[in-house]
């Protein structure tokens, strides 16, 4: 059987492993490479590292962490942020990451997609997408959409997508997984959002990683059990310890909830 | 194994992007390998290995590009393919060809790739899965059925006769085939933690 993936997350910010809250308020946690080594000893499943001023910066950003990192765990991981072309994503691919997330640069150039997907395959390519929900929207029933540049709030902007469009958009152009940022549940730790995750799941025939809104081994539960992704993405939850891997995999397991127990 | 000097590993450089983490992996274990592309270093290598990610095309097209066709065809020492690299032992792929059209492989193998058939589930086969049989093959010493690898792949090569291992997906594939000295996983033992390690540790040390 194919196990639900629980992935840390790891925020990086000039080399260091940050946290902030609605992507705000970014705090220090650690360094890397130790962090990764961490995760992947304690039975985490695949790991992600968003570069989260790398987009919007707009410069050039010192990846050799990349290689470090891949030095040293055994297990796979994605590197998002700041990859705008393909010179970008062979760099990240050939230091050792197993797969590259793009968010911004994709909503800028949706053809990027299919280009790196026909390069490196379509399973390395995932697209990220940060989802609001906005309650005026929609004559005040309130709808979805999508935003850019996330890592920065000053430039954080609404694009003309509805999240479900979109959604649909990136598989059509070659996307291989979909990472679903609920913006609204983000670093608060009341539970993913599941109406959403399950709205997007029904158009969603590539594997959907819930990201947001982890803050107990219940979510995890819900969003498996209710919204049917293939991983849920957290950080915090990890970082803080509020939440052990082999506790929350065995509680999945005795749920009923298809998991790698270490 | 000649004990007296050290063994001499060889990773075939196949333009793919995964060289860097099967290197680490070897490296982890303790063991010096070299990425080559150089014809007599293939050639001379104790062991070889043959990574891959990426389409067939694209990859047999850089090993074509290379010129390492025949060099691989006549390796007479053990290698071990993982993923794409496993896929290239066969016959043939028609992952990247052209409508109608197969993608010409190594031949090493008697196989042909194809579409995974995954039914209704959800494609690419991403994730950790587990294996539903594994054979008595040296390279799966102290693996067994239930252990989870981490695959990523659309294309698979099916159930025959040179079937060393099967996964679950859909329907059942090749895990792993074998012939000879040539043996391929289509899962990434690079990824797959301790039990993917074992995997190249036994292969290494075989």
């Amino acid at each position: 059987m194919l196990a639900k993936r629980i992935i840390p997350c790891l925020d990086v910010r000039d080399g260091k492993v940050v946290k902030g809250v609605q992507f705000r308020n970014h705090e220090i946690i650690g360094d890397i490479v130790p962090l990764a080594q961490k995760y992947a000893e304690a039975g985490a499943d695949e790991l992600v590292f968003y570069d989260i001023t790398a987009s919007s910066d707009d410069r050039v950003v010192d990846k050799s962490w990349v290689s470090r990192i891949a030095q040293v765990i055994d297990i796979p991981f994605c590197v998002a942020g700041g990859i705008k072309t393909e010179a970008d994503a062979k760099q990240i691919l050939m230091m050792g990451a197993d797969k590259i997330s793009i968010n911004s640069p994709a909503l800028r150039d949706p053809s990027l997609i299919s280009r790196l997907a026909d390069i490196f395959g379509q399973q390395c390519i995932v697209v990220g997408v940060d989802s609001f929900f906005n309650q005026d929207a929609n004559n005040g029933l309130g709808e979805y959409q999508v935003y850019q540049f996330t890592g920065d709030e000053s430039r954080t902007q609404k694009t003309k997508w509805r999240t479900l469009d979109w959604i649909q958009e990136v598989q059509k152009l070659g996307a291989g997984e979909i990472v679903l940022n609920c913006m609204n549940q983000d670093g608060v730790r009341q539970g993913y959002d599941i109406a959403q995750l399950s709205q997007v799941r029904k158009l969603c025939n590539v594997p959907l990683i819930a990201s947001g809104g982890a803050g107990e081994i219940s979510h995890f539960v819900d969003v498996f059990q209710q919204a049917d992704v293939d991983g849920a993405l957290a950080a915090s939850v990890f970082h803080k310890g509020i939440i052990a891997m082999d506790e929350l995999k065995q509680h999945l397991q005795n749920e009923k909830v298809e998991i790698r127990l270490c | 194994m000649n004990k007296n000097k050290p063994a001499n590993f060889v990773i075939v450089d196949t333009g793919c992007a995964n060289l860097a983490s099967v290197k680490f992996a070897v490296e982890r274990l303790g063991f010096a390998i070299t990425i080559s592309d150089d014809i007599n270093t293939i050639k001379n290598a104790d062991k070889v290995i043959l990574p891959g990610v990426g389409s067939a095309r694209h990859a047999m097209e850089n090993i074509q590009a290379k010129g390492l066709v025949a060099t691989l065809q006549q390796l007479k020492q053990p290698v071990l393919g993982f993923c794409l690299g496993m896929q290239l032992m066969a016959r043939s792929s028609v992952e990247g060809a052209k409508t109608d059209e197969v993608v010409q492989c190594l031949a090493l193998i008697p196989t042909d790739i194809c579409p995974l058939d995954a039914k209704d589930l959800r494609m690419p086969h991403m994730g950790w899965n587990t294996l539903t049989q594994v054979s008595d093959h040296p390279v799966f010493a102290g693996i067994n059925a239930e252990d989870y690898f981490y695959f990523v792949h659309s294309f698979a090569a099916p159930v025959s006769e040179y079937t060393v291992a099967r996964c679950q997906y859909g329907s059942e594939f090749s895990a792993a085939i074998a012939k000879d000295n040539f043996i391929g996983c289509q899962f990434h033992p690079e990824r797959s933690s301790s039990l993917g390690s074992k995997i190249i540790k036994n292969f290494l040390e075989m």
